[in-house]
């Protein structure tokens, strides 16, 4: 069974899709060039949507910006609502830290539970592992917060805050990032573990998925060559992999930086900074929530304000990321 | 795809087939001190009468914010506007309930209702100027309590609340300190603590913390069994908050003395007055654009004053004095028209 | 990579090699990240387990049949469910699902097939990542202002605009990313055969990809139906049955979740609980389900 190839279907031996349109039949031509103009349409729609949110906070944020001017906005440090004084800062490191520590914790976690799914685990256990994962993300967010409050929050207080303020008090640099005046359980860190659990699925989802992608063939011949496990993980499967797990990981970072409902519950909602991560502080996201249902005025042109630092935010550590992974193939 | 579409068209078709006419639904948003109450009535309301009211709390600011965009029929506010705002807007405000704010604590050997505290020494609790339990202030009003040498966290409202409000405007009025580093408002610049996120929050956190101090509305601080603090009222006498307290505080206050009823309930005259009480609000356009759900608002809270008491005492709430109800109802008649300046209230007797 | 010592040409797959004169560091290495991997996985499956364990003894008690049948109760009344949340969270979820994956697929496909390095396809690819970041309030902010403001109301289909504005992100991204794994080998086939190339996209590379952009779409799903903050501002919720024309409050299960639980009220907060776990379920169950589906037209 053949099927005829025109001349004009493949050019010259190179792999030209977008010419395979044949001249016989110009009906599919028209509904190929539909096609392609729908996924531009689509893809220009996000790019519009992005634009529109921007927009309209900047919008919604200007009296802030002309009252404090931009620099003295970000910098600065008090939260005063009756004052009508309005500092970024604790905010955006609060932001940061919770992502960071999330991060930390939650992708070797997360490639910790993807190679095993895929490598280690005998084939029965696979599927119910693989769905535990995925329901993690089902849990509302509201789930989590409320968990982290009601039992994390306790847990950590107890067992990890009291015997750590025991060891470290005094300490210079541990001392300071480690101890915690109040061992209540919420705070920085206990946000960012909340945090972790809540990105894990995404990126372990995502990152199975993608090592299950792979040609066998590749692992086959690593071990047909005498590589261990994990040999075969680090020279083989995470390269070929490697771009798609970065966009694994930015699903999850981009969670971590946005989520607001479990945040808020367990990040102590100081607006202080303070340089220990077992003490109260706040995110970008976690103001907005919890300030936004009463703000009026300047208050609310602040919290919109705020969303605009947190976009620029977003950008700047996606636009590094990238950066850092430029050496790779990217495409 | 074809799954999905499957579900979306069985959902809707349930959705078409369950939902009953329509009857007039009422659409109100706005204070979270009132939502339970609110609710309560609502229910009660429609098996009455087959008229909805979804009220739903997004917060005193969201419910100002709505009413002014028009978005829903009535706004609730646990602080009430000024009066020239009320005038600019062309809204017309009311009191519907009120309600306590009540300090709650969480100290070794204290049990509920034994630790006295004044208006001043809580003011410098929350500004960290009395930072330890056993501190002289503290103790001399509560002689022959053994009190621990422990520093005290206090615990605030991290979201932005008509419960902070109250409490901030208590201490304002009883500390010129309090009032000139921090003032009155929904969210403050909290110097020292922890924040919890709402009533449930800052409970939960006190229950936690030993040795903290929080402030909790009162249904809260009943249901989660948390130990009580009195306070010392304007007339010096230390009160235990309950609903003859609360009532006691409004007895006395002269609800004319703002416009749309928007006077403070705090720290009244009254041997029997709890120091910090406060009232919530409604919101309603004089002229509004859709005069019909106006009028079945007008006729809800009506209902709700002559027949909602019980339900609001069982919830904790303190119905309004029936004479201020009275006052309200004239407003209502002076002020409320359609289009055509016909009063909407009393409207069609229900 | 220099094969080392007599081990005999290990088997397919093969997880545990005669080590014979393999160097002991190897051995080590190997012997550590299995353990990490597995102590990971446990981690992992015991917070899950704690997690639903805590929904299941706090929700199972209020899961009664009148969940589904009664309407959201006032607080400390007796009877009531969560009938009216649960069918507008259905509601609600799908018009989200149903706006975001198309628009989400296709833009995928641009990115992956068509756009490819091209500076709009790098631009876009960027600021999805940077959506996919925001915070879900603002964007229930954006679609208040663009919806509900000049609609004069709040309205299911404002709110399941906003879940598609949530959900899509997350279908581009993992679109794509799957789209980018399929081997060119694949289109290279179809090309030859002279089909253009959206008959290409469509009947080979998708459906070579179809596991994974379902695992997408699953995941975009689970994340709304969990969506407090969006819902807030533009289906609001409703303490009755809403309007089949979907204008006015839209109740759902998330923002009355957040309302119950948050009171000190024992019936409010059960039926908060057992709304929880519904939610849990239902994506659990639509997982599965999916994944069922897909495994048995594969085998056919």
């Amino acid at each position: 069974m053949h099927t005829q190839v025109t001349a004009g279907s493949v050019g010259q031996g190179e792999v030209a899709l977008s010419q395979a349109a044949s001249p016989r039949r110009p009906a599919l031509a028209v509904s190929d060039q539909v096609f392609r103009a729908a996924a531009l349409a689509c893809a220009l729609l996000v790019l519009t949507v992005l634009v529109g949110i921007l927009a309209s906070m900047l919008y919604g944020g200007w009296p802030v910006f002309r009252e404090f001017g931009l620099v003295d906005f970000v910098a600065g440090s008090t939260w005063d609502v009756n004052n009508d004084r309005y500092g970024a800062w604790p905010a955006i490191a609060g932001t940061l830290s919770t992502a960071l520590i999330a991060l930390v914790l939650g992708v070797p976690i997360s490639l910790g539970i993807a190679v095993f799914l895929t490598q280690l685990s005998p084939p029965w256990l696979k599927r119910p592992i693989g769905t535990a994962v995925e329901i993690l993300a089902a849990v509302p967010s509201i789930v989590y917060g409320m968990w982290g409050l009601f039992v994390l929050a306790p847990l950590v207080a107890a067992y990890v805050q009291v015997p750590l303020n025991q060891v470290v008090e005094g300490l210079p640099i541990v001392g300071t990032i480690l101890y915690s005046q109040v061992p209540s359980g919420t705070g920085i860190a206990t946000a960012g573990v909340i945090l972790a659990f809540m990105i894990i699925p995404f990126i372990a989802s995502v990152t199975r998925d993608m090592f299950d992608q792979i040609p066998t063939v590749l692992r086959e011949s690593a071990y047909g060559i005498g590589c261990t496990t994990w040999e075969v993980v680090r020279h083989v499967l995470v390269p070929q992999a490697g771009v798609s797990i970065i966009g694994a990981i930015m699903l999850g970072l981009g969670r971590a930086l946005g989520e607001t409902m479990a945040v808020t519950f367990v990040v102590g909602n100081a607006n202080r900074l303070s340089a220990s991560i077992f003490e109260p502080g706040s995110t970008i996201a976690s103001r907005i929530a919890n300030e936004f249902n009463e703000a009026l005025g300047l208050q609310m042109s602040a919290l919109i304000a705020l969303g605009c630092v947190l976009f620029v935010v977003t950008f700047v550590v996606l636009a590094v990321a990238r950066a850092l992974i430029a050496r790779v193939k990217v495409y | 795809m074809k799954l999905h579409h499957a579900i979306f068209g069985t959902a809707l078709a349930l959705a078409a087939a369950s939902a009953p006419a329509a009857a007039a639904d009422i659409t109100g948003a706005g204070a979270t001190f009132p939502f339970p109450l609110y609710s309560k009535w609502a229910e009660a309301y429609k098996k009455e009468t087959g008229t909805g009211l979804n009220y739903q709390s997004i917060g005193s600011g969201g419910g100002i914010r709505q009413i002014k965009a028009k978005t829903v029929d009535f706004g609730a506010t646990d602080s009430p506007l000024k009066g020239d705002d009320l005038e600019k807007s062309g809204l017309v405000q009311f009191p519907t309930v009120l309600g306590g704010v009540v300090p709650i604590v969480n100290v070794q050997g204290i049990q509920d209702g034994q630790l006295k505290l004044s208006g001043e020494v809580l003011a410098d609790i929350y500004r960290g100027q009395v930072k330890k339990w056993n501190d002289p202030r503290i103790a001399e009003l509560n002689q022959g309590v053994s009190l621990p040498d422990a520093n005290i966290t206090p615990v605030y409202r991290s979201d932005g609340s008509g419960t902070t409000s109250i409490f901030t405007d208590y201490l304002s009025n009883v500390s010129a300190d309090w009032k000139q580093q921090l003032g009155t408002g929904t969210t403050v610049n909290w110097p020292v603590g922890l924040g919890g996120k709402g009533n449930e929050g800052v409970a939960a956190t006190v229950k936690q913390v030993v040795n903290a101090i929080g402030y909790v509305e009162y249904a809260y601080a009943k249901q989660n069994k948390m130990p009580v603090a009195q306070m010392r009222n304007k007339d010096g006498a230390f009160v235990a908050p309950d609903d003859k307290t609360f009532a006691a505080a409004a007895a006395n206050a002269d609800w004319n003395s703002a416009p749309g009823f928007g006077i403070s309930l705090v720290n009244q005259a009254g041997a029997q007055a709890w120091p910090i009480t406060g009232a919530t609000f409604i919101l309603v356009y004089k002229s509004p654009d859709r005069p019909e759900q106006v009028a079945e608002v007008l006729k809800f809270f009506d209902w709700a004053y002559k027949s909602g008491d019980a339900l609001a005492a069982d919830l904790d709430y303190v119905p309004l004095p029936d004479a201020v109800a009275d006052q309200v109802r004239g407003v209502w008649a002076k002020e409320i028209k359609d289009k055509s300046g016909k009063p909407l209230f009393p409207g069609n007797p229900s | 990579m220099a094969a080392t010592g007599g081990a005999p040409a290990a088997t397919v797959p093969a997880s545990a090699p005669t080590w014979g004169r393999v160097r002991s560091s190897r051995r080590v290495a190997d012997r550590a990240m299995k353990v990490i991997c597995v102590v990971f996985t446990a981690l992992g499956v015991f917070v899950l387990g704690w997690i639903l364990g805590m929904l299941a003894w706090k929700g199972l008690g209020a899961l009664t049949p009148r969940i589904f049948t009664e309407v959201t109760p006032g607080p400390g009344s007796e009877g009531g469910g969560l009938a009216n949340a649960i069918v507008g969270s259905i509601v609600l979820t799908c018009l989200g699902i149903a706006v975001a994956t198309p628009i989400g697929l296709m833009a995928g496909t641009y990115l992956a097939e068509y756009g490819k390095a091209s500076r709009l396809a790098t631009v876009i690819r960027f600021v999805n990542d940077v959506l996919l970041a925001a915070p879900s309030i603002l964007i229930g902010l954006f679609v208040y202002t663009v919806m509900v403001q000049p609609m004069g109301g709040y309205s299911g289909w404002a709110g399941g605009v906003a879940l598609a504005v949530i959900a899509t992100p997350v279908i581009v991204r993992t679109t794509e990313d799957m789209l980018r794994l399929v081997p060119g080998t694949m289109r290279e086939a179809g090309a030859a055969l002279g089909a253009p190339s959206s008959f290409v996209i469509r009947r080979v590379t998708w459906r070579a990809a179809r596991a994974g952009i379902v695992t997408g779409i699953l995941l975009a799903l689970a994340r709304i139906a969990g969506e407090t903050a969006p819902l807030l501002f533009t289906a609001l919720n409703n303490s009755f049955w809403f309007s089949p024309t979907l204008l006015g409050g839209v109740s759902n299960l998330p923002v009355t979740i957040f309302q119950f639980a948050l009171s000190p009220y024992d019936n409010w907060q059960g039926l908060a609980w057992a709304g929880a776990l519904l939610i849990t379920a239902a994506v659990l169950a639509l997982s599965v389900g999916a994944r069922l589906y897909l495994n048995r037209k594969a085998a056919r």
